[in-house]
């Protein structure tokens, strides 16, 4: 019997059609896969009456296909830990244990995630977290957190150190978990402003991956125009926020002038994102069944000359600082991730294409309309700080050309309706997984239905879910003063990883 | 080093230069004007609401719930409700968020703010808020890192960010306050010396917002502490915040 059924970016299946193996088998199959280069998306439980269904889905990025399968497991059921031979497992079946109290043995990390609501174990709190701890008369302990120096997110990082140096770095997420997962289900009217706020600064990429899985469920296609939009909406999300993260890596090596200029460069671009949506992070543009917000011809002029604008700013400030050897004697060697331990930590998005590796899934898993643009995939092999910021650089450039053909293609479909109106229930008893590039990575929404048409089981996994134990590693070796710089490089999201 | 002076004189000066008059868009969804008369209770709006910010007969608005999402504006035929782009809505009690028909932002600003004149003589002129995000989703931390780039230049009026509650003369709480948080953020405002002052920004820190129905979250906090400021918003725009707090410290 086949393990998997496959299918692709959001399209939808039947419940009944996803095969249920017995973990044993699964498991082999499962490790050969991803021995041939296949990826675990997600991995996620759901509560069956007494029983729990555990979902895994692969991503083949050669062929853009997606594979499901699922396993039964009854209440403090063990199977073998995958983790030992595919690392890049780790997180995945620590959420599931955390969530469900189904042991997988032998698992070498087996913390919490983030200590969810609903949890199986309560005993376990998160003043106690079981840290990793170095013995030795040279080292010493620093603890960082919740509340960190700036106005960020909060989250503890645990670091061993000699000297300067860091050995080991254990990050402790969790204190921004609001169960959102359940709120999905709780307030299904309401979806679509809960998956705006997921994440704050992935506002488009979420409810664009919230309103790709609706309208698969609701077999719904939105006018191309309203799909143009939307697009050009996240290429302009990526810009402004990789400007800012330039702006913010320019600070934390006390370039002042970076992080002056990048600023208001990205003022420019968020500003300009509320003169087409009324909100500076795009809020209230994307809806299931289309956009609410036009961008007609003289807004398109306008978004023509802004970007001629910023592309000249940013390009003229990269040129300078990158002329610039203190600056680049910071950002060089800094905060390495070679693209072995890339691989093997599962990291995407961004940080895996400045290690090497050429995960996008604009191209792997296209839309409609990234189908015709042709993109390259922009990748740099060093790993260091300096890959990060340069990446972004270049992908600030590329971002502006597709929203530039993007523009010139929207002039023909003047008319289009943006905006269907949702009449039907969404298909009962159905699976799908929507996939979006955003300018972290991949967000991938998994949505099931139950036998009425409603939400039975959210799933989200946010980049930064794969990203955050890579950070982890980077800072190995580096000193610890430099851990602001690799942190801001990578720029991941705790409210991401907590949900 | 010339290119980076080239670099300086091209940009010129980026500052926005009377905040205190600064506009927002017409975009921008803020203030809401509300017109009683028009209403035919058809309560569509309030069906539509994600945070039960609007209540019928008499017709409101909570800005304090309200996530500024539009949809009432949209779904309302009758054109009862509107929202402007009048972003200055920051209040020192909680009660004045409530917005009613026929209320202007005029209206709602000359009872908005009560200056407490110990404040005033104490931070008027030098405020260092040390910021505690609980639960928030990063928006509104963005916005609270904006009020201090060059374009918002929060720094001119002497109000800052700082690192350490040490340092700090208040607090600006953004986020619902999620349980695994409400202990750190005790221990924040513990380490605050007097007097101190309580700031919530942004929807999800005055009410829950959009996530008020979560059953992670943790208010206590606020129930044991009394709040000087609420500046509504989701995300809080930067002029708003700047506003509202110089509005707070009686500058303007």
């Amino acid at each position: 019997m086949n393990c998997w059924i496959i299918t692709k970016n959001n399209k939808p299946l039947n419940l009944k059609d996803v095969p249920v193996i017995p973990i044993s088998e699964l498991r082999e199959n499962l490790i050969k896969k991803i021995k041939n280069h296949l990826r675990v998306i997600a991995f996620f439980g759901k509560k069956e009456l007494e029983q729990i269904k555990l979902y895994i889905i692969l991503a083949d990025d050669i062929n853009s296909d997606i594979l499901i399968s699922s396993s039964i497991f009854n209440k403090n059921d063990k199977y073998p830990a995958i983790t030992p031979q595919i690392p890049s497992l780790h997180k995945f079946e620590r959420e599931f244990y955390e969530e469900f109290g189904i042991e997988p043995i032998g698992h070498p990390w087996l913390k919490p995630i983030r200590y969810s609501k609903d949890r199986f174990d309560k005993s376990q709190k998160i003043e106690n977290y079981p840290f990793f701890v170095m013995d030795g008369t040279e080292i010493h302990e620093v603890a960082v957190g919740p509340v960190h120096a700036g106005i960020i997110e909060p989250g503890h990082f645990r670091f061993m150190c000699n000297g300067e140096k860091i050995y080991d770095l254990e990050i402790q997420l969790g204190y921004q978990h609001r169960n959102i997962e359940q709120l999905f289900l709780k307030n299904q009217k309401f979806s679509l402003h809960l998956a705006e706020s997921i994440v704050g600064d992935t506002v488009i990429g979420h409810s664009l991956a919230y309103s790709n899985a609706i309208e698969a469920l609701l077999n719904l296609e939105i006018s191309k125009k309203a799909a143009l939009i939307r697009i050009i909406a996240l290429e302009f999300e990526r810009i402004a926020v990789h400007i800012g993260d330039l702006s913010a890596i320019f600070n934390d090596i006390a370039y002042i002038m970076g992080n002056a200029v990048f600023g208001a460069t990205r003022t420019l671009v968020i500003n300009t994102l509320l003169e087409i949506t009324g909100s500076r992070f795009g809020r209230g543009l994307i809806k299931a069944g289309g956009v609410s917000f036009d961008i007609d011809s003289e807004m398109a002029k306008k978004l023509e000359n802004m970007l001629a604008k910023i592309t000249k700013d940013v390009e003229r400030m990269t040129e300078t600082m990158f002329s610039s050897a203190s600056v680049l004697s910071r950002l060089e060697k800094t905060g390495t991730l070679n693209k072995e331990k890339a691989f093997e930590l599962g990291i995407v998005g961004m940080a895996a294409r400045a290690s090497g590796i050429g995960l996008d899934a604009r191209i792997d898993h296209p839309c409609e309309v990234y189908k015709n643009l042709n993109l390259t995939k922009i990748i740099k092999e060093s790993g260091d700080v300096y890959a990060r910021t340069s990446i972004r650089c270049k992908e600030i450039f590329q971002s502006a050309e597709i929203i530039r053909i993007l523009l010139s293609e929207i002039a023909g479909y003047e008319d289009e309706q943006l905006l269907f109106k949702i009449n039907s229930s969404l298909n009962p008893n159905n699976i799908v997984v929507s996939i979006v590039e955003g300018w972290r990575g991949e967000i991938v929404h998994t949505v099931i239905t139950d036998n009425k048409g409603e939400l039975s089981r959210y799933k989200i996994k946010d980049p930064s879910f794969n990203n955050w134990f890579g950070l982890a590693v980077a800072v190995r070796n580096n000193g610890i003063s430099d851990f602001p710089l690799c942190n801001k490089s990578f720029n991941l999201s705790y409210c991401g990883n907590d949900l | 080093m010339f290119d980076t002076l080239k670099s300086r004189i091209y940009q010129g000066n980026q500052a926005i230069p009377d905040i205190k008059k600064a506009e927002i868009h017409q975009k921008f969804r803020g203030f809401p004007v509300l017109k009683q008369e028009l209403c035919q209770n058809c309560a569509e709006c309030e069906k539509i609401c994600p945070t039960g910010a609007i209540k019928l007969n008499p017709l409101s608005i909570d800005m304090g719930k309200c996530i500024f999402c539009g949809d009432c504006e949209n779904i309302c035929t009758d054109g009862a409700i509107k929202l402007s782009n009048f972003h200055k809505f920051s209040s020192t009690n909680r009660n004045n968020l409530i917005i009613t028909s026929g209320m202007s932002i005029d209206d709602f600003n000359v009872k908005a703010i009560e200056t407490n004149d110990k404040i005033k003589k104490i931070l008027g002129r030098s405020l260092k808020l040390r910021q505690v995000s609980a639960g928030g989703c990063n928006g509104c931390e963005m916005e609270l890192n904006a009020c201090s780039n060059v374009n918002f230049d929060m720094g001119r009026f002497g109000i800052d960010f700082v690192a350490s509650p040490r340092h700090a003369d208040g607090i600006v709480i953004t986020g619902p306050i999620t349980e695994n948080m409400a202990y750190a953020l005790e221990d924040v405002y513990k380490a605050i010396p007097d007097p101190k002052i309580i700031i919530l920004a942004g929807a999800c820190a005055i009410s829950g917002g959009i996530f008020q129905e979560s059953n992670t979250i943790n208010r206590s906090f606020l129930e044991k502490n009394n709040v000087d400021l609420y500046i509504p918003g989701c995300p809080i725009h930067p002029l708003t915040f700047i506003n509202g707090v110089l509005s707070f410290l009686s500058q303007n």
